[in-house]
């Protein structure tokens, strides 16, 4: 099948049909910057870190979500791209209780490591006043929400590899949160198999293993796309039963 | 003539008969607004005399859909028989007496009460959508048919095809009047391109701008025209199933649209075989639950499925993937309303009312500080000065007009100064606003722009769905922002910050909602400037005072607060 | 002659009678429910109305019976009852007080309106008295805007509202019992018969 010839970053790239802008950069060593996009699980395009400039329309278009088109023209690193994404890593850091130095994650964290990157160690904007309490209920795991940053890698790895959709979004806009089954303590959510595929998928320091401490999460980060690939190669083996 | 279809002419003609055995006919309004007026007791005290003093054989009194003018409400209109038509306002119980009494009874009309047609309220608009109202009583087909209805449905399937019928919607040039403005006819056409045996036609009637009441009007005032438009807008495009996603907040028009579908089925203008052809639809209503989002093609499917109403990227767009993963088509009410009348008179006509880019007519939910309000429908093109000064009777109280608020939140402000802008769908975008599904607020010189931003962008907070970031966290942030403005506790850098959020989270953001909800804000700053400077109190202001500070920006040891009104000195920009 | 619907009227209210667990007349309408929309999931809006409807309010219990009869994960019944306003996780009180707080409404003083009530009742925005005798809750817009500034008390509308006049309703309001299921209601002239 022939491939999809455009330009990223004034590289010229061949990607085949049915990729996706962030998958075609990477081919050309260009890491376009994200938080709610995880190999494995399927795309929400919710987090607008990766958005990019195509020239010939009018808006940034989410690199998670556009296939490549023959002839694109694509930016992802614009000085107005990146002013929006320090931006929008302020409101993540603003949302919630982003403290590194006293985080399981810190060392170890996408949203960390982003902002580093992007030189954000500034936040110009009020704090939102958190009313979130940690659950520590499950034997094995904890949740803190005020570190949740909404990316919804967890409840897409629970449904969509585990299957068995413990974690939903609840409430909306500024009040939306996590819920275990109906809103339960999660060591008391009887659909959870503790299987840790959302401890794997989560960027940050919101789900975590209990008895890690401050920069000790190291999650498997790739558990997800690999038990998602390896499904898909198995079942489309032919094998004897 | 098979048995599967129905006679309209028939039904019709009787009809007519019937209601024109009576020398007077008395059409109460009974929507909503009058009814909360009082419209109840002034027919039920106008019935009362027809009865006692054995009117009745020659007086017919109907509840009726909306007249237009609900700041004058109770409205009553006394037709005759060889007469012009007497329009009453403000009727209540005892005014209903002395109607029924002296003009009924003595053929006297009781001036007094008596209100002008000729009024620009009425002389002025341009009754398409509109054209039942106040005429039919809502909870009868058999009014609906003798009013022409369904012979544009019956006309459309058994003399055209479905892609003449989508040629008559395009050369119109129906333009959606949810708000977007896109072509009609090119979403027709799309999902008649698209093959699929499931295809579906969805009304939008969450009609969720605060201040717009024009969908909720159609569907309760003359639910059998929302029905024909989508069974021709099916028949054009290979649809086989309808949705009616009607707001928890409308029960009534819940009623009227399940009470027109019973009969519609009765008189096999739904169902299998529609006029005795291949043509087949059902129609179904679906009942939000409380959220604006839904507004939102996306979200009103996944609401529709029984989903949380959380936007979703396009394309896909919903012609290529809708309910289900089927074809489907969102037209809103007012546009399918319009489809009718377009169908019996004729493309050419309705281009020719409005302008070159924005054909036929716009019902206006007119509100806010004006001596007339109500419901109009006017050409498009009309200039806000017309619907101000002449409709609406300017602004009462000797106070003058400062600004026309169009698009709800996602929209924006017209000011004075561009008071004669004609009202269609590029000039509005051209002063940085949009037409918006239709309701129209007018302010005075009362009224703080700053307030009506903030007012638009708690809306938007609270009705953000919160999937993706920059609505869910900017619509906060902006709110605040605006709180601090309004509060007394705003410098230069708080509107620095707030018009930095204002781009983000307009070019960032996933749909609509997000992506206009700085629309007033913008054009509040646009064109008030001057407004939102005289509440700007100077860096470190909030300092002042308190011990151990120095009070004036940059002072070495003030302390940096991470607060809206003030930074350290030496800041680096967002 | 036809009869005029009245505004706001939504589905009735059933009366507050205490919990009685297995011969609970309510499992029995919840079950019609079900069954009218032959337990497909898609359906879960329509449902959670209907629970709304049948018990004045969502509770945990409930609600795993609906994920349970439409095999729903409780985790996705959850979302979506908290995603939509209409719906309450907290009993309501016998009255409901509504302000619409729509931009025509706002423009003419809707902001008056609630601190008029809160003031006056102690009730808070968008909650529920202690003593479950009034509830304030805000519309966004109840469709009513020549009327402006409007407000609902149990389903009838208060127009051109000023805060006097709308304390004034709430008294006589709470002076009698709670609002009756059938009295805000009104049939069609079709009766509702298919």
């Amino acid at each position: 099948m022939a491939g999809v010839n455009l330009r990223i970053d004034g590289i010229e790239v061949e990607a085949p049909a049915g990729e996706n802008l962030m998958q075609a950069a990477a081919r050309a060593g260009i890491r376009v910057p994200g938080l709610c996009q995880l190999d494995g699980v399927s795309v929400v395009g919710a987090c607008r870190l990766c958005m990019v400039e195509v020239a010939g329309t009018p808006r940034p278009r989410p690199a998670c979500a556009t296939p490549v088109v023959e002839s694109m023209d694509v930016s992802t690193d614009t000085p107005r791209l990146r002013e929006h994404r320090r931006v929008l890593l302020q409101m993540l850091l603003k949302e919630g209780q982003h403290v590194c130095s006293v985080c399981v994650a810190s060392g170890h964290c996408e949203l960390q490591a982003l902002a580093a990157e992007l030189g954000v160690d500034h936040v110009h904007f009020n704090p939102a006043p958190t009313r979130l309490v940690m659950d520590l209920s499950h034997p094995r795991f904890g949740y803190d929400p005020s570190r949740c940053i909404l990316c919804t890698r967890c409840v897409r790895a629970c449904a969509e590899v585990e299957g068995a959709f413990t974690w939903g979004v609840a409430s909306r806009g500024r009040d939306t949160h996590l819920v275990a089954d109906l809103g339960d303590p999660w060591g008391e959510a009887t659909s959870c198999t503790s299987c840790g595929k959302c401890v794997s998928a989560c960027p940050v320091g919101a789900l975590f293993e209990k008895g890690t401490s401050v920069g000790e999460r190291e999650v498997p980060r790739a558990l997800v796309a690999t038990l998602t690939a390896r499904r898909q190669r198995e079942s489309a083996r032919e094998v004897l039963k | 003539m098979s048995n599967h279809e129905v006679d309209l002419f028939d039904i019709a003609h009787k009809e007519r008969e019937e209601q024109s055995a009576f020398r007077r006919t008395v059409l109460c309004c009974g929507s909503t607004a009058c009814l909360s007026g009082g419209a109840q007791a002034a027919m039920d005290a106008i019935q009362g005399v027809v009865t006692e003093k054995g009117m009745a054989q020659d007086v017919r009194v109907v509840a009726t859909g909306c007249m237009g003018l609900c700041s004058r409400g109770p409205l009553v209109k006394v037709r005759t028989r060889g007469e012009e038509d007497v329009l009453y306002a403000d009727v209540d119980a005892g005014t209903g007496r002395r109607i029924a009494e002296e003009h009924l009874g003595a053929g006297k009309p009781v001036e007094e009460a008596q209100l002008s047609l000729q009024h620009p309220f009425f002389a002025r608009q341009v009754r398409v959508v509109l054209e039942n109202m106040g005429e039919i009583d809502p909870n009868r087909i058999e009014d609906y048919i003798a009013h022409g209805g369904y012979r544009a449905l019956r006309d459309a399937v058994t003399t055209m095809t479905p892609a003449g019928v989508v040629g008559v919607v395009q050369r119109s040039g129906l333009r959606g009047r949810g708000g977007g403005g896109y072509p009609a006819g090119s979403k027709w056409a799309l999902l008649a391109k698209a093959t699929s045996d499931q295809k579906s036609i969805i009304a939008n009637g969450d009609e969720g701008d605060p201040g717009a009441y024009m969908d909720r009007t159609v569907m309760e005032d003359d639910p059998h025209r929302v029905l024909e438009g989508m069974a021709i807008a099916a028949f054009a495009t290979g649809a086989v199933k309808g949705y009616i996603y009607v707001r928890a907040e409308y029960p009534v028009a819940v009623r009227r649209l399940e009470q027109a579908i019973r009969q519609a089925k009765r008189h096999k203008l739904l169902g299998k075989n529609i006029f005795g052809g291949e043509f087949s639809f059902d129609v179904e209503i679906r009942i939000g639950a409380g959220a604006f989002v839904c507004g939102e093609e996306t979200a009103l499917m996944a609401s529709i499925m029984g989903q949380r109403g959380t936007p979703v990227l396009r394309p896909p767009y919903p012609t290529e993937r809708g309910l289900w993963g089927h074809p489907s088509m969102i037209n809103n009410v007012e546009t399918l309303a319009n489809v009718p009348t377009i169908l019996r008179r004729g493309a050419d006509w309705f281009a020719d009312i409005g302008t070159e880019t924005s054909r036929g007519t716009k019902v206006f939910a007119l509100a806010g500080k004006l001596q007339n309000t109500g419901l109009i429908e006017v050409p498009m093109g009309i200039t806000l000065r017309e619907i101000i000064e002449e409709i609406g009777g300017g602004v009462p109280g000797g106070k003058t007009f400062k600004a026309a608020q169009t698009g709800g939140p996602s929209g924006g402000c017209i000011p004075v100064k561009h008071i004669d802008t004609p009202m269609d769908y590029d000039s509005l975008m051209a002063l940085g606003s949009i037409m918006g599904s239709g309701g129209l607020i007018v302010m005075d010189d009362d009224v703080a722009m700053p307030e009506v931003a903030r007012f638009f962008m708690r809306f938007c907070m609270d009705e953000s769905c919160g999937k993706c970031l920059p609505c869910r966290a900017g619509t906060n942030e902006m709110h605040e922002l605006l709180e601090a403005l309004i509060g007394g506790r705003g410098t230069a850098a708080t509107l620095v910050r707030l018009e930095t959020l204002c781009d983000v989270v307009r070019t960032n953001s996933l749909c609509g909602l997000g992506q206009t909800a700085p629309n007033p804000v913008l054009s509040t700053l646009h064109y008030f400037r001057s407004e939102y400077e005289a509440l700007l109190v100077p860096e470190g202001a909030h300092l002042a005072g308190l011990p151990g500070a120095h009070g004036a920006p940059g002072a070495p040891g003030a302390p940096g607060a991470a607060g809206a009104s003030g930074q350290a000195a030496g800041e680096r920009s967002a | 002659m036809s009869v005029l619907p009245t505004p706001g009227a939504g589905a009735p209210r059933p009366p507050r009678s205490p919990e009685r667990p297995a011969d609970d007349p309510r499992v029995a309408l919840l079950t019609t429910q079900l069954k009218k929309v032959r337990y497909r999931a898609d359906a879960l809006i329509d449902v959670l109305h209907a629970v709304q409807d049948i018990y004045g309010y969502l509770s945990p219990d409930v609600l795993t019976t609906v994920a349970d009869a439409l095999e729903l994960p409780p985790s996705r019944v959850q979302g979506v009852a908290t995603f939509y306003h209409l719906f309450s996780f907290e009993p309501r009180g016998d009255h409901i007080c509504t302000v619409c707080t729509g931009t025509a409404c706002f423009v003419k003083g809707a902001d008056a309106l609630l601190e008029g009530v809160t003031d006056t009742f102690g009730v808070p925005k968008g909650g529920t008295k202690e003593d479950r005798s009034l509830s304030l809750l805000e519309a966004r817009c109840i469709g009513s805007c020549g009327l402006a500034p409007a407000a609902l008390v149990d389903g009838v509308i208060v127009a051109k509202a000023t805060p006097e006049r709308l304390v004034e309703a709430l008294r006589t309001a709470l002076a009698t019992a709670p609002a009756a299921a059938d009295a805000a209601e009104a049939t069609d002239a079709d009766g509702g018969a298919a």
